[in-house]
């Protein structure tokens, strides 16, 4: 498989690409610091992901960059199977309350800017013939809650768009995984206390990679969030502006 | 605090931590900065030679990664510890070694460069050419010259992912030791295990084991199998593991070994990390758990120095479950590594009320035979002993910390405990 991933420096990202990597899969790496690119780039190389890794500049806050950097990639890989996204950011709903320019920014990287970016994958894929498009968006947009209401509303954009994308282009090709991850112990959420059911980096790259495999369109990993979210959806408005989840 | 980026968030941490297998207060932070560098997901590997065997990583990744990767490739660590669950800065800060210390040293020896965040904020390369006296302070220095950021090394090529392993029956501690010289002149691997509770006559009886790659021909065709891994899930209540349990298993372990000899092809897993195949075995020793405590015993001190260290243990009852006896071959490069010529025991004691008074006993014995004791392993040792161990050693640690980091932005608790800083 031939895959043009933007997120593979750190967290899920990383340890997806390396499942890829040592099963012999071809990638190509994008993202915002060259030079630590070119450090995930060697460690996959190392581990079986073939001599060089190219590596192509793309930073989800500049949408210009965007679709020279999936054409870069489809020229470096001799075409183009796949395009993953981990790509994305964080932050806690009191840090985005106190800091409106940073809410601004979360909703563009996380929401806008990955529909746009999506937007030249999905081009890309087309013009070869369809493939898989897989994006993490998150359990987060499943339910307004009150310490997620940014970064809920911004991945519940991107899991609408997603899932439009899939009922557009299924026919063409196009296979649609929409990730949704629940608690997952990561850099990102290092500073939280990790609640039950929180799972590991390199079990959901597992799971994520079976459902690259298979299509399958929506993936909630560690799974058992899939029955937590689908509590949580049911749960009456009265008792949610009560709970402090 | 965890990152990838050891780089950005290393800046204001006094210690960093890999995966805390270092059995004491080494990787744990000083009471008055509670915030350490936890480096487990700065595990990217950064270049490796396949010819040369030449390899360098960030710091943070652990043995059993390596292993995993590159075993299969015909590749291992040219030192490893008896578990594999560490990182390379932790193999680096410790100066561990293994089983072929008597042939090939310490993991410092092998080290060929590190990048390292130094006290001044300054990110640099150290080696044996480059800021030699960083580089040499660093091996074994316990974390306290800075943060290990990166480690080059180079790889050792193996015949296969099997060893070729005798085992013999030792009838006493002075037989113990001509068999470990004798070996050593034979077999890369040697350790052996010691029944602490025998008295005696038998004091020191056990079993030896040596080791050698198998070559390719004499070894299975397969891979080793990653087998049943048994997992302790809670704590052992602490009556469990009593002198007489203890003396129990020891005596099983012992007879196990019916044959005066016995050998045969084993997995490198088995053979080189035989705890790993136990999930948090150290739940046995129950809520309390337990400590370690290595010493080594110089050559000079003779052949009655492991006598006498085992009567302190022995007479005071220190329940120890497992005890290791090796031969060490020679001084490790590190300003406070820990080997020396001689003889080295590491026990397991169960922590009881009387355990400083026992560790404090083993201390004073050992210094008496001019030895000295592992840092990696050490949770109750006095200071005033550790001076009187180290001696010179102690003082150009200090004078290299001086320079390097005259504020002392890099402690731990047990630099506190044993440097008072
Ligand atoms: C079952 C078992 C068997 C063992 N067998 C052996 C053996 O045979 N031989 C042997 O020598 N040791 C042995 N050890 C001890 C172990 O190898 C050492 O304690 C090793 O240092 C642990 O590595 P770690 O990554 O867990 O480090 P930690 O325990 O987290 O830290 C150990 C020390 O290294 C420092 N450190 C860690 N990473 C860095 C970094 N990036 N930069 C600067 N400082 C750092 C810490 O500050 C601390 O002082 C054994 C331990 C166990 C549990
Ligand atoms: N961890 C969780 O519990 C959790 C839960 C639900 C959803 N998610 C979602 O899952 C995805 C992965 O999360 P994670 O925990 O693995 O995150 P992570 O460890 O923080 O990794 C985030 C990745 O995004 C990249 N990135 C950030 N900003 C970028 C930008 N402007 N341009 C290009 N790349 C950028 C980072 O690259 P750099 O190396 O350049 O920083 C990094 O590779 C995210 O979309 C996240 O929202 C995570």
């Amino acid at each position: 498989m031939r895959v043009a991933f933007l997120g593979a420096t750190k967290g899920m990202g990383r340890a997806l690409a390396r499942l890829m990597a040592e099963r012999g899969d071809s990638l190509c790496l994008l993202g915002r610091n060259p030079t630590d690119l070119q450090r995930s780039a060697a460690d996959l190389s190392v581990r079986g992901a073939g001599a060089v890794v190219p590596c192509v500049p793309c930073d989800l806050e500049k949408p210009g960059m965007f679709a020279p950097a999936i054409d870069a990639a489809r020229a470096a890989l001799g075409g183009l199977d796949a395009v993953d996204v981990t790509a994305g950011i964080f932050a806690t709903q009191d840090e985005l309350e106190a800091d409106p320019g940073l809410a601004e920014r979360l909703v563009h990287i996380d929401f806008g800017n990955t529909v746009l970016f999506c937007e030249a994958a999905k081009k890309g894929l087309l013009a070869e013939g369809g493939g898989t498009l897989c994006v993490f968006s998150s359990v987060a947009g499943e339910r307004g809650r009150k310490p997620v209401i940014i970064y809920g509303a911004a991945k519940a954009g991107l899991t609408r768009y997603l899932e439009g994308l899939d009922h557009k282009h299924h026919a063409d090709g196009l296979n649609v995984v929409t990730v949704k991850p629940g608690f997952v112990k990561t850099s990102m959420t290092s500073a939280l206390e990790p609640p039950p059911f929180a799972g590991e980096p390199d079990a959901v790259a597992r799971q994520v990679l079976r459902a690259i495999d298979r299509g399958t369109p929506v993936v909630y990993a560690p799974s058992p969030w899939r029955l937590v979210m689908a509590v949580i959806r049911a749960l009456p408005r009265a008792i949610m502006r009560r709970v402090g989840f | 605090m965890v990152s990838e980026d050891l780089e950005r968030v290393s800046a204001d941490v006094c210690l960093s931590r890999g995966l805390g297998r270092s059995y004491g207060d080494a990787s744990l932070p000083p009471e008055d900065q509670p915030n350490v560098l936890n480096t487990r997901l700065a595990d990217r590997i950064l270049s490796f030679d396949e010819t040369s065997g030449a390899f360098r990583a960030e710091s943070g990744l652990s043995l059993t990664e390596l292993n995993r990767l590159l075993m299969p490739r015909g590749y291992f660590t040219p030192v490893s510890p008896g578990t594999s669950i560490v990182t390379l800065g932790g193999m680096v800060a410790a100066d561990i070694h293994g089983k072929n210390q008597h042939k090939d040293g310490n993991f410092g020896d092998h080290v060929t460069s590190m990048k390292m965040r130094v006290a001044d904020g300054s990110v640099i390369e150290c080696s044996p050419t480059q800021h030699p006296d960083l580089f040499r302070a660093t091996i074994g220095g316990m974390g306290l010259t800075g943060h290990i950021l990166e480690v080059e090394f180079n790889l050792r090529r193996i015949p296969s992912q099997w060893i070729w392993q005798e085992s013999r029956r030792i009838r006493d501690i002075d037989e113990f030791q001509d068999a470990l010289e004798d070996a050593a002149t034979e077999w890369p691997y040697t350790m052996g295990w010691i029944d602490c509770l025998a008295r005696g006559k038998s004091m020191g009886r056990g079993i030896m084991m040596t080791g050698r790659w198998a070559e390719s021909a004499e070894a299975p065709p397969k891979p080793p199998k990653k087998g049943f891994q048994p997992s302790l899930r809670f704590d052992w209540p602490s009556w469990v593991l009593n002198g007489l349990t203890i003396r129990l298993f020891n005596e099983l372990y012992y007879r196990k070994q019916w044959r005066r000899k016995s050998s045969g092809i084993v997995s490198n897993q088995s053979f080189t990390y035989p705890l790993d195949a136990i999930h948090s075995w150290n739940r046995m020793y129950g809520r309390r758990g337990f400590t370690q405590y290595q010493c080594v015993l110089p050559r000079e001190a003779g052949r009655s120095s492991a006598k006498r260290v085992l009567e302190v243990l022995t007479s005071r009852g220190g329940a120890s479950f497992l005890c290791v006896i090796k031969d060490f071959g020679r001084e490790g490069l590190g300003v406070l590594s820990f080997p020396r010529p001689g003889i080295t025991l590491a026990l397991d004691i169960a922590v009881r009320d009387d355990t400083q008074a026992l560790v404090d006993a083993l201390n004073e014995q050992v210094l008496q035979e001019g030895g000295r004791i592992y840092l990696a392993k050490d949770s109750f040792t006095r200071r005033e002993h550790f001076e009187a161990m180290e001696g010179q050693r102690l003082d150009e640690f200090r004078a290299i910390r001086d320079r390097w980091d005259p504020q002392r932005r890099f402690r731990s608790a047990q630099s506190v405990r044993l440097l008072g800083d």
